[in-house]
């Protein structure tokens, strides 16, 4: 049953527009899967965009990239841009915005007194605190003053991309401009991090539907991710995982194991430290991922490892697996050799007639001079 | 110090008459002792090794139910054990010869008449509840006679550990008692090893080779080996080469206890070997050895 039979009153605004009914239901299946969402709850999020239900989003962006963005627009599916303009209202977004000066500026103010307390706010990119913050500033307003004002208004805040997370690249070492990411400047609020380098389109699709149609945010970890995309490690789920398993390793770029397409832990791979979903939720569906290009994973989600960890340092294995060799029934117990038992037998014998003539020599040396110990007993007799 | 031939004679003559009082007191018993019964409540596991996909799944999934950490391959990289250890209370182990080839789990097996609880001196290994052969850390003294015991060479000691354990598979009964089953059993993706009554799996186990006669080798370990067992056994290779030993249907504690209860029987030995010495003793004051009568003179 599809949803234009279940409510013939809805119109059928969205094949006007050029988008197939069945691209719209594909994606909005696979947006709520990997939320964790049923189908029937693809059913309701299709509903509430199709009644307008659609929450005001107001994307800020501050020091980055626009990769997270970039990566948004170059999704696979033809549809999927048309689809995030047509499930959200995006009312202040910079990169996408036809508006620009005075007359953006007036959107966002517009946009925030509208939906007071209920829009969504989207940052991406890092917000430097050094020096009060100069070093990004938009409309004559610091990052810092438009986050706190721009986020304390909103009714979800989410953290697109390592930047907005935790700081990123901005924020690596010396980090000159004291960039941090938006939940260390908005203490005692829900922040999402989608965190990722970019990061992945559908995790951010999946946070926001969700909050549109039931109110409510995905379960989070201690760092603010979804556990629906950040509970497994890379490693866990890797396409190379089989290699690793079986010790085929590419020792270094060109072999001939990174040409054979092995595992790429010994090159730095990050994989059994990153926790993303990367090997199973492709990016813009193609499969083009670092790993899938033989590139080692970098641990772009991980705040300990991207941009601080040297690219091809290797990390530990935190939880090892078996390897898929086996034990032969009986274990090779280091068997001693009969030949060794003999000399250890022979030197500990050597070692005891020592200790028993050493023994010997000290009773008798006090009593005779002359310290043959047989010679005495005789004479004693007679 | 001399000796003289009428001592060695009689002394020849007296041990002779003890240990004959010995082994006619126990010929009176040389009768074994009757064969343990599986206990009313037993459960217990079958591993149909034919199933078994090797994935070992179950050795990492009893790590995590037990607390026991990874035994780490030399680079590191893998939880690559070898055989059970004081970490290790389950293993996938390979038996190939040729072509042919099968997989084994080893862990406990639970046997009807454990030697490890019959060896142990303070009954830290017993068998508790389900027939399961538990350890109770407070009473084990760590002579680990168990370990010499057991006739599967299952109980591992943790030579690592300055509070060391008795180490082995207790059939998860933490999760037993909550109502849970063993986590092996759990995750098994191919139904290879299954869990239930020792009665049950027995009958699963039969009806399996009956079903496909030319599968298995027609056989149940564990169902009169050793005694029986509660951890049943199914596959295609002679058993021994998965290393479980050629036993016969005695338990093997009762070996150890028709010779103790043949000598202690009714404590004839014991006094019959304490007269003798008495005599001896008597004897001897009133007819001193000719070397200490020329030693006072």
């Amino acid at each position: 049953m599809n949803l234009w039979d279940a409510h013939p009153g809805l119109p059928p605004q969205h094949i006007k527009s050029g988008l197939h009914r069945r691209d719209f239901m594909k994606v909005i299946t696979l947006a709520a899967a990997s939320v964790g969402l049923t189908s029937s709850a693809a059913m309701r999020i299709a509903e509430a965009a199709f009644k307008g239900m659609k929450p005001s989003v107001i994307w800020l962006h501050f020091q980055e990239c626009t990769g997270c963005t970039e990566s948004l627009l170059r999704t696979a599916h033809p549809a999927l841009s048309e689809l995030i303009l047509d499930l959200v209202s995006l009312d202040y977004h910079e990169t996408l915005f036809a508006a620009a000066g005075y007359q953006a500026e007036a959107a966002l103010k517009s946009a925030m007194a509208q939906n007071a307390g209920k829009y969504v706010c989207i940052v991406e990119g890092a917000i430097p605190t050094k020096d009060g913050g100069i070093y990004c500033k938009i409309g004559g307003r610091t990052a810092m003053d438009i986050l706190q004002d721009v986020a304390g208004k909103a009714g979800a805040v989410i953290a697109i991309g390592s930047c907005a997370s935790w700081g990123g690249v901005p924020s690596a070492d010396p980090n000159p401009t004291g960039a941090t990411g938006a939940p260390q400047l908005l203490p005692g609020k829900t922040v999402v991090t989608i965190p990722g380098c970019p990061a992945n389109p559908y995790n951010l699709l999946g946070v926001v539907l969700q909050y549109a149609t039931l109110g409510t945010l995905p379960a989070l970890d201690s760092q603010g991710r979804p556990l629906f995309a950040y509970t497994r490690t890379i490693h866990e789920d890797c396409p190379r995982r089989a290699h690793f398993d079986a010790g085929r390793f590419a020792e270094r770029f060109g072999d001939e194991g990174h040409r054979q397409g092995y595992c790429l832990y010994k090159i730095g791979c990050k994989g059994p430290e990153t926790h993303a979903n990367c090997s199973l939720q492709g990016f813009g569906e193609v499969g083009s991922w670092p790993i899938g290009i033989g590139h080692p994973c970098f641990g772009c989600t991980e705040q300990k490892l991207a941009f601080r960890v040297p690219l091809h340092q290797t990390v530990k294995i935190d939880r090892p697996m078996p390897p898929d060799t086996y034990p032969p029934i009986h274990a090779d117990h280091n068997h001693i050799s009969p030949l060794a038992t003999g000399l250890a037998g022979v030197a500990g014998g050597a070692l005891l007639t020592a200790g028993y003539l050493a023994s010997k020599k000290i009773g008798a040396s006090p009593a005779t001079p002359d310290d043959t110990p047989g010679a005495r007993l005789p004479a004693q007799g007679e | 110090m001399d000796i003289h031939r009428r001592s060695l004679l009689k002394g020849l003559a007296t041990a002779g008459a003890a240990g004959a009082a010995a082994v006619t007191t126990g010929g009176l018993a040389l009768a074994s002792p009757e064969r343990r019964k599986a206990p009313a409540d037993a459960v217990g596991m079958l591993y149909d090794a034919t199933r078994c996909i090797g994935c070992k799944t179950c050795v990492v999934a009893c790590r995590e139910a037990n607390g026991l950490a990874p035994e780490r391959s030399g680079d590191g990289l893998y939880d690559a054990p070898q055989d059970l250890s004081g970490s290790t209370k389950n293993i996938i182990k390979l038996y190939r010869d040729g072509n042919d080839s099968s997989y084994m789990k080893t862990q406990c097996m639970h046997c009807i008449d454990p030697a490890c609880a019959a060896a142990c001196m303070l009954g830290a290994l017993q068998k508790r509840e389900f027939g399961i052969v538990s350890w109770d850390g407070s009473r084990c003294v760590g002579c680990r006679y168990c370990q010499t015991a057991c006739p599967f060479n299952i109980p591992k000691f943790e030579w690592s550990s300055a509070n060391p354990k008795i180490v082995k598979c207790e059939m998860c009964r933490h999760l037993l008692a909550k109502g849970g089953i063993p986590a092996c059993v759990r995750v098994c993706p191919a139904q290879a090893v299954i869990f239930g009554t020792r009665d049950e799996l027995l009958a699963e186990a039969k009806r399996r080779i009956a079903e496909s006669p030319g599968t298995y080798v027609p056989r149940v370990y564990g169902e009169e080996d050793g005694g029986g067992t509660q951890v049943l056994y199914l596959a295609h290779v002679d058993f021994e080469k998965l290393g479980l030993p050629k036993l016969g249907p005695e338990p093997p504690p009762n070996m150890a206890r028709t010779v103790q209860h043949s000598i202690y029987k009714g404590f004839v030995a014991p006094v019959a070997l304490y007269a003798v010495l008495g005599a001896v003793l008597l004897r001897n004051r009133r007819h001193p050895p000719e070397e200490a009568q020329e030693e006072r003179s």
